[in-house]
């Protein structure tokens, strides 16, 4: 079988690549123009045009084109998910995030019982859909707890996900085969020298154990696929390059479960020192972003977290988003009782309720269940 | 005229069935039923709490006036199919079953062997089986073998609006067929509808073209009115399309006496 590590040396998405990044600059509206014509889906090229500098003054065509894209293959609908953070136990120092090793604050993790608590107030406000999510510490979240987990929650709920650390293939089979059927790992950066530099102890160090987590899921079942890179660790256009290249890759051999794509943008968060982050993105870029990569892909999820402020989310929901988080809490125990400490900031904390209200207003249905318990195990 | 379409023993006046999906809100979907004079209109268990009756969507369709076809919509074996549709019979009594088994799910065209085999399985177990396919008549024979109540053959990849792509074959599964044909998926226009319906089909199943139109329930109702206006066609008997005016007997002239 091919390997993902090697088209990314291949292409020279792996490193930072001064020959690209002046490709990307040279970019001429013609080549824009072209891409903005072109209806077959991904190539690297298409991507890089509207990725480009000389992309921006086409982004409101970019958007309306999205729109079309988005409305014609996923209807006017928007489907919500809660993330439930379980742990924030990690063995990592990843200076970007409050639970790192080195923070100074006292880590736990929720019982069953309490976690459970915790999904009952979810499914109390409509959410079907729940995402649970972790530090990473093998200890503390083992398979064996998500598995107990995952079995009480199947009462409540039609679809469970993972955001934890890195697993082998065999507990991912575990996992799946307990009603698991989702997962969202994130590279933080394709770029191996980057990745170095932010990631210089614990598991994470591995970078290429890393990058073959979505195959592992993949192998194991998993039907829905979640990749995505932190924006603000390296050159964003490189990044989303990269994430595309990944996407393509696991779409061809993974052809039975759906990719979709996050954007975490850094947050502020305790403990975290943001001078370090040369790569921030503004609005509009981020837009250029999700546009560009709805028009290479017009089946992939596009979901969009409360990272982002609610004027922000108000207004991307009706681009090309179909998946959002609402009311979401960043700290474990979080919907229960405030008081620990979260892994960033929310940046809209209105009510379920409210964030529903907006979408139908914009013309779209909120969809809380679009998946089935059956389905699994 | 007497023109029931029989489904299983059920009669039928309106031969267009309705998708549920993708409308931008339940009563926008209710009206556009409304409008499309359906009887038939089939929901996702995968969106619904189906033993639920205060479930949103379940609540905005009268279930009076329409048949309700639950969908194994998201199954990606036999086995996912015949679990799902297991659990909704059990909470529900429901044996009819749009049978769709969609491994990838980027364009969802139809397992043929996976549906084949829960087919089998499901018709075994009682259920009135609606089994979505692509437009295969080997397989259009098998299922038929197999005890299925119609086949519903696809027109082009579902929620992409192109219209009959598959047309010749189409025509030789309804040359051949026992049971009803409806065409499925793909079709983006009334008048591909239209085009289904004069080629013989029995009825047509719409979604996204309706619940992704500007205005849904015009839109329905205009899906309608071309299943009707196809089906009368087909029943009037068309005048064969010819490419060229005919020549007047060029080469057996001679043998007029």
């Amino acid at each position: 079988m091919e390997n993902f590590q090697n088209i990314l040396a291949q292409i020279g998405l792996d490193r930072y690549n001064a020959e690209l990044i002046d490709a990307i600059e040279k970019t001429t509206p013609a080549d824009v123009e072209k891409a903005l014509a072109d209806k077959t889906g991904y190539n690297l090229q298409k991507l890089t045009a509207l990725l480009s500098p000389a992309a921006d003054k086409y982004l409101e065509q970019m958007a309306q084109k999205a729109q079309q894209i988005t409305r014609q293959r996923f209807g006017n609908i928007i489907q919500l998910y809660a993330p439930l953070y379980v742990s924030n136990f990690c063995v990592n120092s990843c200076p970007y995030c409050a639970f790192n090793i080195k923070g100074k604050f006292t880590p736990s993790r929720l019982t069953i019982e309490q976690a459970c608590k915790e999904a009952d107030i979810l499914a109390e406000m409509g959410f079907r859909h729940i995402l649970l999510v972790s530090g990473e510490d093998k200890k503390f979240v083992t398979t064996d707890y998500l598995t107990v987990l995952a079995a009480e929650l199947r009462k409540k709920f039609s679809s469970i996900s993972i955001e934890i650390y890195p697993a082998n293939q065999a507990d991912y089979e575990k996992l799946f085969a307990a009603g698991i059927d989702g997962i969202a790992l994130y590279q933080e950066t394709y770029d191996r020298d980057d990745y170095k530099k932010f990631h210089t102890a614990g598991p994470k160090a591995d970078y290429e154990y890393r990058l073959e987590t979505l195959e592992r899921a993949g192998n194991a079942g998993f039907r829905s696929l979640g990749i995505g890179f932190l924006i603000g660790l390296s050159d964003w256009r490189m990044q989303t390059l990269a994430m595309a290249q990944h996407a393509d890759f696991l779409m061809k051999h993974y052809w039975q479960s759906r990719v979709s794509f996050s954007f975490p943008r850094m947050r502020p968060a305790e403990n975290v020192n943001r001078d370090m982050f040369r790569y921030m993105i503004t609005d509009r870029q981020l837009v250029q972003m999700m546009t560009a990569l709805r028009l290479c892909f017009s089946d992939a999820e596009i979901v969009l977290s409360t990272r982002e402020n609610a004027q922000f989310r108000d207004n991307v929901s009706k681009i090309c988003i179909t998946r959002i988080s609402a009311g979401s809490k960043t700290n474990q125990g979080g919907y229960t009782d405030d008081s620990a400490i979260e892994q960033f900031e929310v940046a809209d904390a209105r009510s379920p309720a409210e964030v529903s209200r907006m979408l139908k207003q914009a013309g779209l249905e909120p969809v809380w269940k679009d998946w089935d318990i059956a389905f699994t195990g | 005229m007497n023109d029931k379409l029989i489904i299983a023993g059920k009669e039928f006046d309106s031969r267009l069935f309705i998708g549920t999906g993708k409308f931008s809100s339940n009563k926008i979907m209710a009206d556009a039923i409304e409008s499309s004079g359906t009887q038939m209109v089939t929901v996702a268990l995968r969106r619904v709490d189906i033993d639920n009756p205060n479930d949103n969507m379940l609540a905005a369709i009268d279930r009076k006036k329409y048949l309700l076809l639950p969908n194994t919509s998201g199954a990606r074996n036999a086995d996912e199919a015949v679990r799902l549709a297991r659990l909704a019979r059990a909470a529900t009594g429901i044996i009819w079953l749009k049978l769709e088994v969609t491994p990838d799910p980027y364009y969802l065209l139809p397992d043929p062997i996976e549906t084949l085999k829960a087919a089998e399985i499901l018709v075994k177990e009682g259920f009135i089986v609606l089994p979505y396919i692509n437009a295969d008549p080997v397989l259009a024979k098998k299922l038929q073998d197999a005890g299925v109540a119609t086949v519903m053959p696809l027109a082009s990849p579902i929620g992409s609006n192109q219209g009959l792509k598959t047309k010749s074959a189409i025509e030789i599964i309804i040359a051949q067929a026992t049971v009803p044909v409806v065409v499925d998926a793909g079709l983006g226009m009334p008048s591909h509808a239209a085009e289904a319906m004069e080629m013989g089909a029995d009825a047509v199943l719409v979604n996204t073209a309706i619940a992704a139109a500007k205005n849904p329930v015009q839109m329905a109702n205009a899906f309608k009115k071309a299943v009707q206006a196809g089906r009368q066609a087909f029943l009037a008997g068309g005048a064969e399309v010819k490419r060229q005016a005919d020549a007047s007997s060029p080469l057996t002239g001679f043998l007029r006496e």
